[in-house]
């Protein structure tokens, strides 16, 4: 074996229009290895691996394979150069067999016998200690199993570098460990393996080096053996940035929302919220922090009452009247008939929050359509909503009829949390409402939650940039695997504890 | 033995009444898998019949003594040609053009016809010949049976009683099923349908798939109605003769479960419900108003196949069980940059 | 290295790079003016009738009597407006195919493939046709003819919710189900026709109770009427109502209808309801209306056709009048050219579709614009 690196990257950069991905990125791995890339989301660490497996072109630097340099243009350039890359998202046929998921797409072989690829498929998860059945078909597959597909679709095409995408985000911490073993397993059968994480305790107990990567910007990489938990969320985090966000100290805050307890098990049968309890107060911005897929869409939905749960409560406490009521299991009509002022930005603006092809006027209808008697709709009202918001947040348009589609991401998400907070909500929710958007419109955005705030509305952020939820929120709660990590008190708090709190290992246990 | 060449009989007009069906059902279900729902089917299968017809016609014409060789490849020639456009029209619209195949399908329904229905009225006249189109040589050609057939006693008939056409639907359909199972192309094909972003990113060309297998499943439909004109009728066209054929066939697709083999069985039950009651209406003659009876139990008999094919697709999409669904991107554009 | 190779301009959409950069590509447009795409629409009938044409003057000519184009589009003319009758039937089929296509918006609207509108219709038909037969002897017009109504309106809705209820409740596919449901219908009618015409002629003659009032002696009228005063409702139905709305929301996004809550399933068995109870009116015009007798074939495929009219008119009701008058034009005037030269009337359909194909395709360019790559800058196309 030779010793020059399986894959070396220099300096590759890519940017998407205005946005720079990555810049000036670097990194080598060795045959027999397993190399972790370490990042907050939107790091860029995706990226650079779509560039590795020839989904996006670099726009500067080089990739060498066996040290020589190479071009990767298409996935099948990457499959030539015995690169292969195991997706967040599975690319699988339901209906399909394991066998037949593996071979699809393989032209080079001779004749078609499905026999022999099972055979085959058999003897790579013997070599490397995989439970499949080749004959399984992926709709009777669990979420793990449909993992060992993808990852032995690229063995069985002889890739020697490896790249897995948050192979753990959908498994189970038992699944986790198999998955460790046979990684190790292939490491030792020289194979060079790059991991996709931002579970800490995972870099530390599974590869040989990490590469770090901050705000895709190549952070330094350091050799596993001389890396702390501490030492590498300080890499992670970076400087703390102080962007003046306003922050007004909570007003006569009082319980509105009292979650108890809830439980979620989702349609793969893995658990997505356990045992969450937490309070949202009034006039008070609770900030709900976790790397992507922790919990914090489900836990907003079944808030607002899009997902069933399967125990706990969630209970409201009306200004009003005074009363209390149980939203658990209630649909979003029922919530409102209640007289429950909840809004909800949810994260996919145009897919949930809004209707692309209606134009500002009827998406601003949205919610209150159903007003009065009449059997018709009542489009004075929301004509005026319309107009409003676009003067006051100053939405680029050409009019209140533009179907919203049209508009740029910024002024999407002002039509949205414009309606959010028009109807004086006593509860609001955001989810991730900055994203994509520039800094003129994040500030916006700020102002408005804040606005509310002082308004005594509770404001539950779910945030993804650590400095923000810092500086604008007065608690934030940390969740990790669906469970709390913490609540902490945001005026107090840095971003490495934060961190800490967010890549705790499942076994070092919530609170 | 009086029942038993009964039910020879019957089995033989069913058989005979389920070779269009089958060549319909056959190409629907390959279109089908490749994610097209082609509503167009009824009319390629008229464009099919009349296209032979035209061909065998104009060839009939220009020579004094036809060739049977020549006959039969000239019809063949010209039915696929005359089926494989129409569906190419369709694939153009609904692949290309990413129009909505529904609409699409209908429109090519209405067209394929329409054009059928006026060449088979019309033909005559614009060659210039005028009366009634009967084709004088090819069906005889397509007709034509093993000449020992009627010699092997109640099952040689039974078996070898009709012309080749009606082996080749088998043959296709059969050939279809091993494709669609146990072929890499077939696989391909399979995972177009179902997941066509997966099959791209597997390196499957999505188009050419969807191409071709919407051409040649109109191809095979258009046997079909090649089949019914050349063999069934004898080379004569009626306007609207082959009536709801086109749409029993993709009945068929979906009582079929979009397996091949299923198609065979589909075909023939469906074919023998079409014949059914001329041999059931016996029973009823002892009855005091057999007469009014009868047309009333033809129809009734007739409702089965659609009533029978609805049970089927509710109680698979009861079932849930994924084998027996649709495909799954089954009437849905598909434009990578789209996702 | 070669940077300049690649163009990665779009890439942010573009989940897959081709190995060689492709000639051009394929992007979804933001929207178009709408005179640009009337323009682009305008254009593709423009050049349909141009084929159309040149289809018929070839076919003149192999028939030895040539026509120019301008005596065949004068002929299709005659044959749709050429006299006092020929106008009131033209404009009588112009309704009654606006009636089936209003018929089938809302469920196209809410993305529901309802190609069951025949079905349907015959089914509203039938149930006017039971209502002349056996109530129209029994009791006055002006009762009769009410019940009548109301039983072709229900019967309808009725045999549209089957396919609805089993989509909401099993996710069963509308689009063969509605087919198949067209067939069962026919067949039905099939059955009481041989019941009633016990000679097994399988032909219904003409039902002398109870047919819908004439107003100021035009046979025609009150089917006009009743469609026109039918398109305004449908508009505003569609356009103001809360349930219109409700059904933009759940064919736009059902994710966004759950997230406003919306009972999507409630909506879904509604609308198509409504859809098939117009359909019943259609099939009460056509029987009691216009035919005075019921068969298979008293619908005549304006189930199938109203899809296309309702699709080309982008589900608008007021274009629609337009659409389905272009698709009537077609078919009366086409046959007025097969009458004239003596040949099978199917031309009409050969000529329909041909001209839907075009307007099918031309939607193309509403929607998409193509990039051609080989230049620096992306030249739109």
């Amino acid at each position: 074996m030779n010793n020059c690196p399986a894959i070396e990257l220099r300096n590759i950069t890519k940017t998407f229009g205005s946005v720079v991905a990555n810049k000036n990125v670097c990194l080598t791995v060795k045959k027999g290895e397993i190399l972790s890339i370490l990042g907050e989301n939107g790091s860029g660490k995706t990226t650079l691996m779509n560039m590795i497996s020839g989904i996006y072109f670099p726009d500067e630097g080089q990739i060498f394979v066996d040290g020589k340099e190479v071009v990767i243009r298409s996935p099948k350039d990457a499959f030539k150069y015995k690169i292969g890359m195991i997706h967040q998202h599975f690319k699988l046929v339901d209906v399909f067999t394991a066998a037949e998921n593996i071979i699809l797409g393989l032209k080079n072989e001779k004749g078609f016998d499905i026999k022999k690829a099972e055979k085959k498929v058999r003897e790579i998860s013997d070599k490397y200690g995989f439970a499949l059945d080749p004959t399984k078909k992926i709709y009777e597959m669990s979420v793990s199993e449909k993992q060992t597909v993808e990852i032995i679709r690229v063995l069985y095409r002889n890739a020697d570098i490896l790249i897995l995408d948050e192979p753990t985000a959908v498994l189970t911490p038992q699944e986790a460990q198999t998955l460790f073993a046979i990684l190790r397993r292939m490491r030792d059968d020289g194979k060079a393996i790059i991991i996709i994480t931002h579970k800490l305790h995972e870099v530390l107990s599974l590869s040989d080096r990490v590469t770090v990567l901050r705000k895709g910007e190549y952070a330094g990489t350091v050799n596993t053996c001389d890396a702390t938990e501490k030492s590498l969320t300080e890499m992670m985090v970076g400087q703390k940035v102080a962007l003046n966000i306003d922050r007004d100290d909570p007003k006569d805050p009082c319980d509105r929302l009292v979650v108890n307890n809830i439980n979620c098990i989702n349609r793969d049968g893995v658990q997505v919220l356990n045992n969450i309890s937490f309070t949202a107060r009034s006039g008070e911005i609770l900030g709900i922090a976790g790397i992507a897929g922790s919990g914090q869409r489900e836990l907003l939905e079944s808030i607002a009452g899009l997902q069933k749960l399967n125990s706990g409560s969630i209970m409201y406490h009306n200004p009003k009247t005074g009363t209390e009521e149980d939203l658990r299991n209630k649909t979003p009509l029922q919530i409102r008939e209640l007289g429950v002022r909840l809004s909800f930005v949810p994260e996919d603006r145009l897919g949930m929050g809004l209707v692309a092809n209606m134009d500002i006027v009827d998406n601003m209808m949205l919610r209150s359509y159903r007003k009065g008697h009449s059997v018709f709709v009542q489009r004075k009202a929301p004509a005026q909503l319309a107009e409003d918001i676009i003067t006051r947040l100053k939405v680029v348009t050409p009019s209140s009829h533009t179907p919203v589609r049209r508009l740029s991401g910024g002024n999407v998400q002002k039509v949205l949390v414009g309606r959010e907070i028009a109807s004086a909500p006593t509860v609001l929710m955001a989810a991730y409402p900055v994203r994509g958007l520039d800094i003129n419109s994040s500030y916006t955005i700020y102002n408005l939650l804040n606005e509310q705030k002082r308004n005594g509305t509770a404001v539950i952020f779910v945030g993804e940039d650590l400095d923000v939820l810092i500086e604008l929120c007065d608690r934030i709660l940390v969740l990790c695997g669906g469970k709390i990590s913490g609540i902490v008190d945001a005026r107090n708090i840095t971003k490495e504890e934060i961190g800490l709190l967010m890549t705790k290992s499942e076994q070092g246990g919530a609170k | 033995m009086a029942a038993f060449s009964l039910i020879i009989a019957i089995l033989c007009s069913a058989i005979i009444q389920s070779i269009p069906l089958l060549y319909g059902a056959t190409g629907e279900i390959l279109t089908e898998k490749s994610g097209h729902l082609n509503l167009g089917i009824p009319g390629i299968m008229y464009m099919g019949g009349i296209s032979g017809v035209i061909g065998a016609y104009i060839y009939e014409k220009s020579v004094t003594v036809p060739n049977p060789f020549w006959s039969i490849f000239v019809a063949l020639m010209s039915a696929l040609i005359g089926s494989g456009l129409l569906a190419l029209i369709y694939s153009f619209l609904t692949v290309t053009l990413r129009a909505n195949q529904n609409v699409t399908g209908l429109a090519i329904t209405t067209f394929g016809t329409g054009f059928g229905d006026f060449f088979g009225g019309s033909l005559t006249k614009i060659m210039g010949d005028g009366g009634n189109l009967q084709l004088a040589a090819t069906p005889k050609y397509f007709k034509a049976s093993l000449p020992f057939a009627n010699d092997l006693g109640p099952v040689g008939k039974l078996l070898f009683s009709y012309g080749f056409l009606t082996y080749l639907a088998i043959v296709i359909a059969i050939v279809a099923a091993i494709f669609l199972k146990r072929t890499r192309a077939g696989l391909h094909l399979r995972a177009v349908g179902e997941n066509p972003a997966t099959a791209d990113a597997a390196g499957i060309n999505v188009t050419r798939h969807k191409y071709l297998a919407t051409l040649i499943g109109g191809m095979i439909a258009g046997l079909g109605g090649f089949y019914f004109i050349m063999d069934y009728t004898g080379g004569s066209w009626t306007n609207g003769g082959m009536g709801d054929r086109g749409w029993l066939a993709i009945a068929i697709v979906i009582f079929a479960t979009w397996k091949p083999i299923m198609a065979i069985l589909g075909s023939f039950v469906f074919g023998g419900l079409y014949i059914a009651y001329s041999y059931v209406s016996p029973m009823f003659a002892s009855l005091p108003n057999a007469n009014t009876l009868r047309p009333v139990i033809q129809e009734a008999f007739n409702t089965l196949p659609y009533l029978v094919t609805i049970i089927v697709l509710v109680i698979t999409s009861m079932r849930n069980k994924k084998e027996n669904q649709p495909p799954q991107s089954l009437g849905l554009p598909y434009f990578r940059e789209e996702r | 290295m070669n940077n300049s190779a690649t163009n990665d301009k779009n890439i942010k959409d573009q989940k897959q790079h081709k190995v060689h950069d492709p000639l051009f590509q394929i992007v979804k447009r933001d929207g178009m003016e709408w005179y640009k795409a009337l323009g682009i629409r305008l254009g593709a009938i423009l050049i349909a009738l141009v084929v159309c044409a040149l289809v018929l003057v070839l076919l003149t000519n192999m028939l030895g009597t040539p026509y120019n184009p301008i005596k065949i589009y004068k002929t299709m003319f005659d044959g749709a407006f050429g006299s006092a009758r020929k106008t009131w039937v033209t404009m009588q089929d112009v309704a009654m195919l606006l009636c089936v296509s209003l018929a089938v918006t809302p469920a196209f609207k809410m993305k529901f493939w309802n190609i069951g509108a025949e079905g349907q219709t015959l089914i509203g038909g039938l149930c006017a046709a039971i209502c002349m037969r056996y109530l129209g002897p029994a009791l006055p017009d002006f009762l009769t003819i009410p019940i009548m109504a109301v039983a072709c309106i229900i019967s309808g809705a009725l045999w549209a919710i089957i396919p609805a209820f089993f989509k909401a409740k099993f996710n069963t596919n509308e689009t063969l189900f509605t087919l198949m449901l067209n067939y069962v219908a026919m067949q039905i009618i099939r059955i009481f026709i041989a019941i009633w015409v016990p000679t097994g002629s399988g032909v219904l003659s003409r039902i002398d109770n109870a047919h819908l009032p004439i107003l100021f002696g035009q046979k025609q009228l009150l089917n006009i009427l009743v469609v026109a005063i039918l398109t305004v409702i449908m508009y505003i139905y569609m356009r103001y109502s809360k349930q219109g709305y409700e059904i933009s929301v759940v064919g736009e996004s059902e994710n966004t209808a759950k997230y406003i809550g919306i009972n999507v399933k409630k909506v879904i068995i509604r609308t198509m309801a409504i859809s098939g109870a117009v359909c019943g009116i259609a099939g009460l015009l056509l029987v009691a209306g216009r035919d005075y007798t019921v068969s298979a074939a008293t619908a005549g495929g304006m189930g199938f056709t109203a899809i296309m009219v309702s699709w080309l008119a982008k589900f608008n009701p007021f274009v629609m009048p337009l659409t389905s008058f272009l698709i009537v034009f077609l078919e009366r005037g086409a046959s007025e050219m097969a009458s004239r030269l003596r040949l099978n009337e199917s031309i009409s359909d050969v000529v329909t579709g041909i001209i839907i194909f075009f307007i099918i395709g031309c939607e193309f360019f509403v929607n998409y614009k193509i990039l051609f790559r080989h230049s620096k800058h992306n030249k739109e196309v």
